[in-house]
């Protein structure tokens, strides 16, 4: 018998069928694969409303008419799209009332990660969503938090208990139709987190999500909006960790921020996704979508990332200053080492008068690693008196990486000013010497002088965080030296 | 405390230690003269055990152990103490956190217990004072836009706060005003004791009139060819070098 590539398409046909959503809502996980079935199923699997399936499918049109972009300075294999799982859901268990119910194994896995969810609650006040794979398995704090009228659930909680919420603003920063892997989050996000603070209310403590990709052949497609309406403040921690994998995996998170009049929203991020072995094998593809818009007069958004994993990272958090007088700030920290790729930045759109932003952006680049800045700084026409700053420095370990630096100016108003300083620089023999006369091990040294590299983007992260943040820096640099 | 036998050492094919011989009893100052280029620094620095130089011949035995084959940093926590030439900047890592940090490394490898932020402060403090330190340079990064005289007078000041067996001074006097020579000297003498020795690098004879030298050796295309007391330093300033190396022809020829 020989195939036709009619017989095969049709037998490609009737397995999707098969698997489609009305016969198999009881699955686990979808099949590999996307077509308009699966975005179906996906939005049943969530009971999800009318409107935001409508949503996911205009999305969905959407990216199938676009391309993947090319313009990033990374290379990678092409993504097979069609082979990726794009829903999976752990075992459900039972309600969970408290922590002791959590799975033990889970909990094991934090806390090897030095995120024990139990220290942080007793120890530095941290409302905890934990995001285990595609679904929300416990969620603390958040009585105390809800008494303020926070809201801080899981997105597929916040679409069922405040849809008037995710109608306003769900795409209002990030439209399905922005770029490729933003289309694709918009069609299958499977779950994220929502953050809402009310006028006036100064969110209390951190935070705090962790976001793990567990099961095998994921695609993981967080879907995140945190709204501070006016005078508001809150402070995101996002940290993120994957275990080993020999695979490639797809992450393509989409975050949109809104910060009212007087808001004030601060977003940090730890990224240590597993960056792929020496080789370059396996390691996740970080392909992010983040904007925030400062809305309102006098509001302020801050992006603090520090990015050790991943095997190509492609991310640029972006601030829209729409209001008059508002703050746009990034800070980054990108560490490429082996192969691991980077091309990171920030925009700046500077709308309303007298905005302001500051870029901060520290790449290290160890092994092979190649680490690109890509940063926009534009200034519209009615923004007058608008100020940025931007400074970029690199700072190589060995002679075999690279560090690249693009950027992008676009002045339309005369007032503006734009400073933008550059530097690149090595860590040097002498420097690993001079420490070691003073007691310390190669690989302190190396610890301590990237640190030193990085202070002004730490002392932006929360306490504990930073100490986690210089730990990871540590680990993802560890051998580079020697 | 350090026995030098005939060490040789080369840098890039060079050779330029040509047989050191050198023995410090504890509690002894040494001073080390000589013209530029001469392999001062050379010395200094294998002794410390940067890698960019090769040991092609001869011992070093420091405290009963082959120094030669420890590891820098291990002989830093041993008690050897290198004063550099040239200070190494780090940007943005603190100073009293570094020397925290450098403290604590040398402790536990005493098996003593680590020192935390408090009590560190507090004994750095009265180090900081010994030497005239200003405090505010405690607070900045790692010699990182210090004045030359600042990072000379930081070398000190990390030296007091180590408390070293051995240290060795790499023309610390050298970018020093009359009153900042006068403190590092005090520095060095307040450190002074029957249980710890230091090796001198200098070229000028001012710095042994504050720290009066056991012995003055002269150092010339990497050999130590002259040694003496502290006389020979006056000796040396009055005649120059070329005295010491006419005396040697003559002595070759004889
Ligand atoms: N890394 C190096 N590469 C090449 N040559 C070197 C290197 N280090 C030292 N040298 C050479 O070795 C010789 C001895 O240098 P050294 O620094 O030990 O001299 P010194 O006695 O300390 O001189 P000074 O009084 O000027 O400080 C010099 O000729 C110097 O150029
Ligand atoms: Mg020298």
């Amino acid at each position: 018998m020989s195939f036709t590539t009619d017989t095969l398409e049709q037998d490609l046909k009737t397995q999707e069928y098969k698997y489609g959503f009305i016969t198999d809502i009881e699955a686990d996980s979808a099949p590999p694969g996307l077509n308009e079935d699966i975005v179906r199923f996906i939005s049943a699997k969530k009971n999800e409303p009318e409107w935001l399936l409508e949503w996911r499918l205009k999305a969905f049109a959407k990216w199938k008419t676009m391309r993947e972009p090319k313009w990033p300075n990374v290379s990678y294999p092409p993504i097979s799209y069609q082979d990726i799982i794009y829903y999976s859901a752990p075992k459900p268990k039972k309600v969970l009332n408290s922590l002791d119910e959590v799975d033990p194994e889970l909990l094991a896995t934090f806390e090897k990660l030095g995120i024990s969810l139990d220290e942080q609650k007793r120890l530095s006040g941290v409302a905890v969503d934990a995001v285990f794979d595609s679904v929300s398995v416990v969620t603390t704090f958040k009585e105390k938090l809800s008494e303020l009228g926070i809201i801080f659930c899981s997105f597929s909680e916040a679409v069922h208990n405040h849809p008037e919420l995710i109608k306003q603003y769900l795409g209002s920063v990030v439209p399905y139709t922005d770029n490729y892997f933003a289309a694709l989050n918009s069609a299958v996000f499977s779950d994220g987190s929502f953050v809402y603070i009310p006028k006036g209310v100064r969110c209390p403590m951190e935070l705090s999500t962790y976001f793990r990709i567990n099961a095998l052949n994921t695609g993981q497609f967080e879907r995140t909006l945190i709204i501070a309406e006016e005078g508001a403040y809150v402070s995101y921690l996002e940290g993120c960790t994957a275990p080993m994998r020999d695979e490639n995996q797809l992450h393509a998170a989409v975050v949109e921020l809104v910060a009212q009049k007087n808001g004030t929203i601060k977003y940090s991020t730890v990224q240590n996704w597993y960056p792929g072995d020496k080789e370059g094998k396996g390691g996740i593809y970080n392909f992010v979508t983040k904007r925030g818009i400062c809305k309102g007069d006098n509001s302020k958004i801050t992006w603090t990332q520090v990015e050790t994993g991943s095997a190509i990272t492609w991310k640029y958090p972006s601030c829209i200053l729409q209001g008059d007088n508002s703050v746009g700030e990034f800070y980054s920290v990108a560490v490429t080492n082996n192969m691991q790729q980077a091309d990171t930045g920030t925009k700046m759109v500077h709308v309303g008068k007298n905005t302001k932003s500051t870029i901060v952006s520290k790449g290290i680049s160890a092994g092979k690693g190649q680490n690109t800045y890509r940063g926009l700084v534009k200034i519209l026409k009615k923004a007058t008196n608008a100020h940025n700053y931007s400074q970029c420095d690199s700072l190589l370990m060995g002679d075999r990486c690279g560090a690249h630096t693009f950027p992008y100016i676009e002045v339309q108003n005369s007032s503006a000013r734009v400073e933008h300083e550059a530097s690149t620089s090595k860590v040097g023999e002498d420097q690993i010497f001079y420490c070691n006369q003073r007691g310390l091990s190669s690989e302190d040294a190396v610890n301590l002088i990237v640190n030193g590299f990085c202070k002004e983007v730490f002392r932006e992260l929360p306490m504990e965080f930073a100490v986690e943040a210089q730990k990871l820096l540590g680990i993802s640099l560890e051998g580079s030296v020697g | 405390m350090l026995t030098i036998d005939n060490l040789q050492a080369k840098v890039e094919d060079k050779q330029i230690l040509r047989g050191i011989n050198l023995q410090i009893n504890p509690g002894e100052i040494h001073a080390i003269m000589g013209p530029n280029g001469s392999g001062k620094s050379t010395l200094a620095n294998v002794l410390a055990g940067r890698d960019m130089y090769e040991v092609n011949g001869g011992s070093v035995e420091f405290n009963g152990q082959d120094l030669l084959d420890l590891d820098p940093e291990v002989r830093a926590r041993e008690g050897l103490f290198l004063a550099f030439q040239y200070p190494v900047e780090i940007p943005g890592v603190n100073n009293t956190y570094f020397l925290r940090a450098a403290v604590n490394a040398v402790r536990k490898h005493h098996g003593e217990p680590e020192l935390d932020g408090a009590q560190f402060l507090k004994f750095a403090r009265e180090k900081a004072k010994l030497v005239e330190l200003d405090p505010t340079l405690m607070n900045r990064s790692v010699n990182e836009g210090f004045s030359g005289g600042e990072k000379k007078r930081n070398e000190i000041f990390q030296m007091a706060v180590l408390n070293p067996k051995l240290a060795i001074l790499d023309e610390t006097d050298s970018g020093l005003d009359i009153d900042a020579l006068r403190i590092v000297a005090n520095g060095v003498n307040a450190l002074r004791s029957p249980d710890r020795s230091f090796l001198i690098v200098t070229h000028y004879q001012r710095l042994l009139d504050y720290i009066v030298p056991d012995f003055v050796h002269v150092l010339v295309d990497g050999r130590i060819v002259k040694s003496g007391g502290k006389e020979l330093a006056l000796e040396l300033e009055e005649k120059g070098y070329a005295w010491v190396e006419e005396e040697l022809l003559a002595g070759a020829i004889a």
